[in-house]
């Protein structure tokens, strides 16, 4: 079974970020890391591979510059080649643009049994280019997959909802997209990084891929404002008089949680 | 105690740009390892620790080891966890040798990888601490097939391995060393005797535990001439490397620490029952010379222990200073309560921390760095020239930094005012972990003792006056940047105290051992800082300060050489003093 699993490389969330006052976007010449809602994806698709007894994982990322070390920790991981699409005429790109771009790379890896990509990025959020994919490469997409397993040539996926979660199944191939937490991504061993330093990367444009970069010109979304976070406000002290459990069920029902 | 974040510019910047690991890397030795990789390896191995092994360090301090009736000791149960993952990464066996599974890197990658792990948890880290420790002993001494019994376990941390040198009456005298070993007729030895302060000497992390212990064979001379090395194995190995029968080894109880408390510091009775089966390792009678094999890396290791506990508090002291608010900070609005961080005498305590943690990891790695040139040189004055800087630097780097990790793990409690002096923030942890650092490992003194023993004779004081020419010709260059002539003048200064220093115990040495000895600390505290403001002035003067970062490395090595060398060069008073005070009271009128 092989799989394709969609990385992306963002800046390092434990380093303050900071805006490009042109553009209001995320500023991502830096050193880039692998964004952790992806390392599930990897680690499901290792897993998958590992349980099908034969296959291998490839990674495809799209980044603005030539930074790998994202990359690089995938492979370590144990995925066994990659694609990055690396082209400054991409900056700025909107989701349906990074979706054909994607979609493109799978293709040049000759599709795969199976893709899966995160539900959303770290530092983007967009949450739609999964899907865009999908409808690109003509796969059938299940979204917000919690566990996955193949059977008999069939995907069964269980889906997580906001009231628990549907069984879906599926035939292969297929687009998934998985939330983090599903699984735990192992750490790269010393000998993974060793290897991974030899696994080809294969780094390509998007004329390559046939894909017109519209740019920050002909992105179909724009950031229009960033305004500051609200201020945390005060939480309320409640002092335990006995009855205290009534006020926590009111502000539980007051949440609707309960 | 705030999350531990791996300072992977400070290493790499140690690595690079102070210890030159492009240049170890560039020599025929090591020439398959590149600095891309060590970074790669190092960010990963930064991430590993953080997520995995820095979140265990608070159980290791409330849980703790402890001791049963069956003479089993458990570990805090996410202790077993986080060190099964660690083995599962195998960076444990990157210096050693690929024979056994290890890829023979330097040992200063490795050294980086240490302090990240002992920064994240030092209770933790002392296992693998003293299997590293036994790996060199047997990768040095060991018979082939003792190699291939034990290392390749060893190397990846599936196995652990002790040292037990201390009985009762055998502490830092290991010559007065008493357990026995009787030989069995067929190579094996019977061993008996207890052996008291063995790290990890039982645990339930790994699920096997190899012991390396110094006993007496029958006729053996007295004292360290008289001493073996032993392996001997919690489980005996089968021929398939399977474990078989227990050996008669028990763990009779293990000690109330001030600190450490993960760690389990075992008293081991050898040979209660039906004795307990070992091997010879090397030769007879030298196990104390097999023990110095390993002595400068075990001693290194816990110098660096010293820089990673600093590295760790001051993390948890920063974090407070910024988020704490009280009083109001000059020129600060009315009616505002600062964040102490803004507080003159609270940024004076960072500083502090923070310009000795610069000038301890400068030491460190510029220590093993000498180590591995010393490896790699093939041309034996060269080596020599290496070899004698290292081992300069080995009682240096571990008094001195352990010694400071004293005062900077406090100057951290004192940051948190009342709130560090109680145990919830976990600040005061890293107090009393530090504690035993100057004392294991060949005390303080001990290290002092060495100094003006061993490495003060060393090229008839040539090895310390090439340090010192060093330093004064850093301070030339230092001279040149306007903003840097005062710490230049501190230098040069305390170059030529450490001179006259050296030269007056270099008279002394031979003529008045007491006086001699009674300069030795603060002699070695003289010297270490000196050595360590010249590696900052080095660097300072490498480092580009165009960028955030390194400006900030060029303002601690300012503070270093205005602010903390100065103090280290009042101790002149204290090495040239006779003895004659020390002793002056009588014994009697002491108590």
């Amino acid at each position: 079974m092989n799989v394709i699993v969609c990385v992306k490389q963002i800046p390092d969330p434990a380093s303050p970020g900071e805006l490009d006052p042109s553009t209001n976007q995320l500023k991502r010449d830096g050193k880039l890391i692998l964004d952790e809602s992806d390392s599930y994806g990897v680690e499901m698709a290792l897993q998958l591979v590992d349980a099908a007894g034969g296959g291998e994982v490839s990674i495809i990322s799209m980044a603005p510059n030539g930074e790998m070390s994202g990359m690089r920790t995938a492979l370590a991981m144990g995925a066994v080649k990659g694609v990055l699409v690396s082209d400054p005429a991409l900056a700025g790109s909107d989701a349906l643009t990074t979706a054909k771009v994607l979609a493109g790379a799978v293709q040049t890896l000759g599709g795969a049994d199976l893709v899966i990509a995160g539900t959303e990025s770290s530092d983007g959020y967009t949450g739609t280019v999964p899907e865009q994919m999908a409808e690109l490469l003509g796969l059938p997409s299940v979204t917000f997959a919690k566990s996955v397993k193949v059977d008999g040539g069939a995907l069964k996926v269980s889906r997580q909802t906001e009231e628990g979660f549907d069984e879906v199944t599926c035939p292969l191939p297929a687009l998934i997209s998985v939330t983090a937490g599903v699984v735990e991504p192992r750490y790269p061993s010393f000998k993974g990084i060793m290897a991974a330093k030899s696994k080809p990367v294969d780094t390509k444009t998007a004329a390559d891929l046939g894909v017109t970069a519209a740019g920050w010109a002909g992105a179909q979304q724009a950031i229009v404002e960033v305004a500051q976070a609200a201020a945390r406000q005060a939480g309320e002290v409640i002092e335990d008089d006995g009855e205290t459990f009534n006020k926590i069920v009111e502000f539980l029902d007051g949440l609707k949680v309960i | 105690m705030a999350d531990y974040r791996p300072p992977l510019a400070d290493i790499t910047h140690a690595l690079t740009t102070v210890a030159d690991l492009q240049s170890i890397l560039a020599t025929e030795r090591y020439s398959h390892v590149d600095v891309d990789t060590v970074v790669g390896v190092i960010e990963e191995v930064g991430r590993f620790m953080a997520e995995v092994i820095a979140p265990t360090n608070r159980d290791g301090d409330q849980i703790k080891a402890q001791w049963h009736n069956d003479g089993s000791v458990t570990v805090p149960p996410s202790f077993i966890t986080a060190y099964q993952q660690y083995v599962a990464t195998g960076f444990g066996a990157m210096p050693f040798d690929p024979h056994f599974g290890g890829a023979d890197f330097p040992w200063i990658t490795a050294i980086a990888v240490q302090e990240m792990l002992n920064s994240a948890n030092m209770g933790m880290a002392l296992c693998p601490l003293l299997t590293q420790g036994a790996i060199d002993a047997l990768e040095a001494h060991g018979s082939p097939d003792q190699q291939a019994m034990y290392l390749p376990k060893m190397l990846t941390g599936e196995w652990a391995a002790t040292m037990n040198l201390s009985e009762p009456q055998a502490g830092s005298d290991v010559g007065a060393v008493r357990a026995k070993a009787e030989p069995v007729g067929d190579g094996s030895w019977k061993i008996s005797g207890t052996k008291i302060w063995i790290t990890y000497g039982e645990h339930n992390m790994t699920e096997q535990i190899v012991h390396l212990v110094l006993a007496r064979t029958p006729g053996a001379p007295p004292g360290t001439k008289g001493i073996s090395m032993f392996v001997v194995p919690k489980f005996l190995v089968n021929a398939d490397g399977s474990l078989g029968k227990r050996n008669d080894i028990s763990c009779v109880s293990i000690e109330h620490k001030l600190g450490i408390h993960g760690s389990p510091t075992c008293v081991l009775a050898y040979g209660e029952n039906t004795g307990a089966i070992g091997w010879l390792v090397g030769e007879e009678n030298e196990g104390m010379r097999n023990m110095f094999t390993m002595m400068n890396n075990a001693r290194l290791s816990v110098g660096l222990q010293g820089l990673a506990i600093a590295e760790r508090a001051y993390q948890d002291a920063v974090a407070y200073a910024v988020e704490r608010r009280q009083g109001r900070a000059i020129g600060a609005p009315a009616g505002e309560q600062s964040p102490i961080v803004e507080h003159p005498d609270v940024r004076r305590l960072l500083m502090f921390q923070r310009s000795w943690i610069d000038a301890m990891r400068a030491l460190i790695y510029t220590n093993a760095a000498c180590l591995d040139q010393a490896k790699a040189a093939t041309d034996p004055d060269t080596a020599r020239a290496w070899r004698e800087r290292a081992d300069l630097y080995i009682p240096l780097s571990k008094s001195l930094c352990t010694d400071v990790a004293q005062e900077t793990t406090s100057a951290a409690v004192q940051i948190f005012g009342g709130m560090g002096y109680v145990e919830e923030t976990g600040v005061a942890q890293h107090y009393r972990d530090a504690r035993i650092l100057p004392i294991y490992e060949g005390t303080n003194g001990i290290q002092a003792a060495d100094l003006v023993g061993r490495k003060l004779s060393m090229r008839g004081g040539g090895v310390i006056f090439d340090e010192l020419d060093r330093c004064a010709s850093l301070a030339d260059r230092l001279h040149e940047n306007p903003s840097m002539v005062t710490f230049a003048a501190n230098l040069r200064s305390a170059a030529d105290t450490c001179r006259r220093a050296t030269a007056h115990l270099g008279e002394t040495a031979t003529s008045d051992p007491a006086t001699l000895l009674s300069a030795s600390s603060p002699y070695l505290r003289l010297l270490g800082t000196t050595v360590c403001a010249g590696l900052l002035a080095e660097a300072a003067l490498k480092v580009d300060g165009s960028t955030t970062f390194g400006a900030a490395k060029i303002t601690a090595a300012r503070f270093f050489g205005e602010q903390i060398l100065p103090a280290a060069e009042g101790l002149s008073g204290a090495v040239h003093a006779s003895s004659e005070d020390l002793f002056a009271i009588p014994v009697d009128a002491l108590i």
